[in-house]
């Protein structure tokens, strides 16, 4: 199973939400709030259709409350990962 | 005459000019293109307008959002907002004017739009019928409304007074101006007005074609020919002015002395159109009379038969041949939104420098146009109260007289 990590998130929203100058992502981020970061909710829903297109799993508008921190946004998106090798 | 009481509700002063322009980016730059008649009218490049009837417009050289736009905004928002930002920050930066230190609800932020975020919305479409709704961006609900600049403006210096924007077409920058006077006279301190506009894409400019008043012409020397003989509609740009404007401020380019707006008839009415009437009342609101204004900066459609009419009204407020009429903006085409709000920072720089910017282009007036319009050089004289005249299209006027700081105290 492919594994998703801090460094692919980073990548993810620099892409489609852009950064902040103002803040570094180079540092220990994973658990400072998405929002402290620069990435509102727009952002979340946005980095969420990201997602389910590449990854071809489904991330309900829902689960950007699920996502609140890097940690908790990659745990959740490798639980959807391992559920989508485990029903193939 | 001097009309110290017609200060008497607070002052409405431009303190600061940030212009992101066909002629320069910049303030310097576009005046110096302006004093020097250097268009920035070219063919389009922002997409290949082959196809379109209409190839030329006045784009914005150079700019780039990368450079001067905030990183986490530029996937968010359209280009229009773009320049608006960029405009913005070096506005208040002219004014000298530290939004941190200011209280946030005592600043407001009204600026004007035409068509919105064009080109980003048409990006959003194109991704909705070649692959699916789920592939639109979620900015798509944020970056193409008309406020998107107004809010993201207001977002980034923290102004939290009454935000709004203004939708009457080419007439928007003056309506924005007039509503920041407004402010001004009520709880705010610092307004954030002007425009931008920036509809340079197929379905912009299809959008804009369906006026049927743009020119096809495609010689970019004879494309934009206002009050001339030869005139034969006009050319569409992009970029406006971004104006910071505060109340009751000792220093400043000039002070926002009177305002007015209207609506035309209905078409085959016999009433008048709106025009003449909105001069009257913008000079009566400034406590002028004709005599006192210097320059006209005319709305300068491009269209016979709408620089027919406004000859006309210039005509019937200041005699034939009164007070010297320019048109600046055949170096840039018409910015909609961002149009008029380019008008006053040029009409301000007008005032302190004391020169009337000429009008690049027209050589030989029309039938019935019997303006004095400032030809081939800009012209030396003392400007102190500049008119400023604007009409978008289906309907809208307004009027604003601009004048020196110092005419007014």
């Amino acid at each position: 199973m492919q594994e998703f990590t801090l460094e692919d998130l980073k990548q993810t929203l620099r892409a489609i939400a852009g950064q902040d100058e103002q803040v570094d992502l180079d540092g220990d981020i994973h658990d400072t709030p998405l929002a402290d970061l620069g990435y509102d909710s727009l952002a979340l829903l946005e980095l969420a259709s990201h997602l389910e297109k590449r990854y071809s799993v489904a991330i309900p508008d829902d689960a950007v409350h699920e996502m609140e921190t890097p940690r908790a946004a990659i745990a959740y998106i490798n639980a959807r990962l391992a559920e989508s090798a485990e029903a193939a | 005459m001097s009309s110290a009481s017609a200060d008497a509700r607070g002052g409405a002063v431009v303190t600061g000019l940030g212009v992101v322009a066909p002629t320069g980016i910049g303030v310097e730059a576009h005046w110096q293109a302006v004093l020097a008649g250097k268009s920035g009218i070219e063919r389009i490049t922002r997409f290949d307008p082959t196809p379109y009837p209409v190839r030329l417009a006045g784009e914005v050289p150079g700019f780039t959002a990368k450079e001067r736009v905030p990183g986490r905004l530029i996937p968010q928002t359209d280009h229009w907002t773009h320049m608006a930002l960029a405009a913005a920050e070096a506005a208040l930066a002219d004014a000298g004017a530290e939004p941190a230190g200011l209280p946030e609800y005592e600043m407001a932020v009204v600026t004007s739009s035409s068509s919105g975020g064009t080109e980003f919305g048409q990006h959003e479409m194109e991704r909705l019928y070649t692959k699916g709704s789920s592939w639109v961006s979620a900015y798509q609900s944020i970056g193409w409304f008309y406020a998107a600049t107004t809010g993201q403006v207001s977002i980034r210096h923290g102004m939290r007074g009454p935000c709004g924007v203004l939708c009457t077409e080419q007439a928007g920058g003056l309506d924005a101006l007039g509503q920041a006077r407004r402010l001004l006279r009520s709880d705010a301190r610092l307004v954030v007005s002007g425009g931008t506009d920036a509809s340079l894409c197929p379905y912009g400019l299809t959008a804009q074609l369906a006026t049927g008043l743009l020119s096809t012409e495609q010689d970019p020397g004879r494309a934009y020919l206002p009050f001339d003989a030869a005139a034969c509609g006009y050319l569409p740009g992009e970029g406006g002015a971004i104006l910071v404007v505060e109340r009751d401020s000792e220093d400043g380019y000039g002070v926002i002395a009177g305002y007015a707006a209207g609506f035309d008839p209905r078409p085959g009415s016999s009433r008048p159109p709106a025009l003449r009437g909105v001069i009257e009342r913008a000079l009566a609101d400034a406590g002028l009379t004709p005599r006192d204004v210097d320059v006209v900066f005319a709305d300068a459609a491009g269209v016979p038969e709408l620089d027919l009419t406004e000859a006309r009204a210039v005509c019937e407020v200041f005699g034939d041949r009164g007070t010297p009429v320019t048109a600046p903006k055949t170096l840039t085409g018409r910015l909609y939104g961002g149009g008029a709000a380019l008008d006053v920072a040029t009409a301000l720089l007008a005032i302190r420098d004391d020169v009337i910017p000429h009008t690049a282009g027209p050589t030989r007036l029309a039938a019935g146009c019997d303006i004095d319009l400032v030809l081939g050089e800009p012209r030396d004289t003392p400007v102190r109260n500049a008119l400023v005249l604007a009409r978008g299209h289906g309907g809208f006027a307004a009027a604003m007289v601009l004048s020196d700081i110092n005419y007014r105290k």
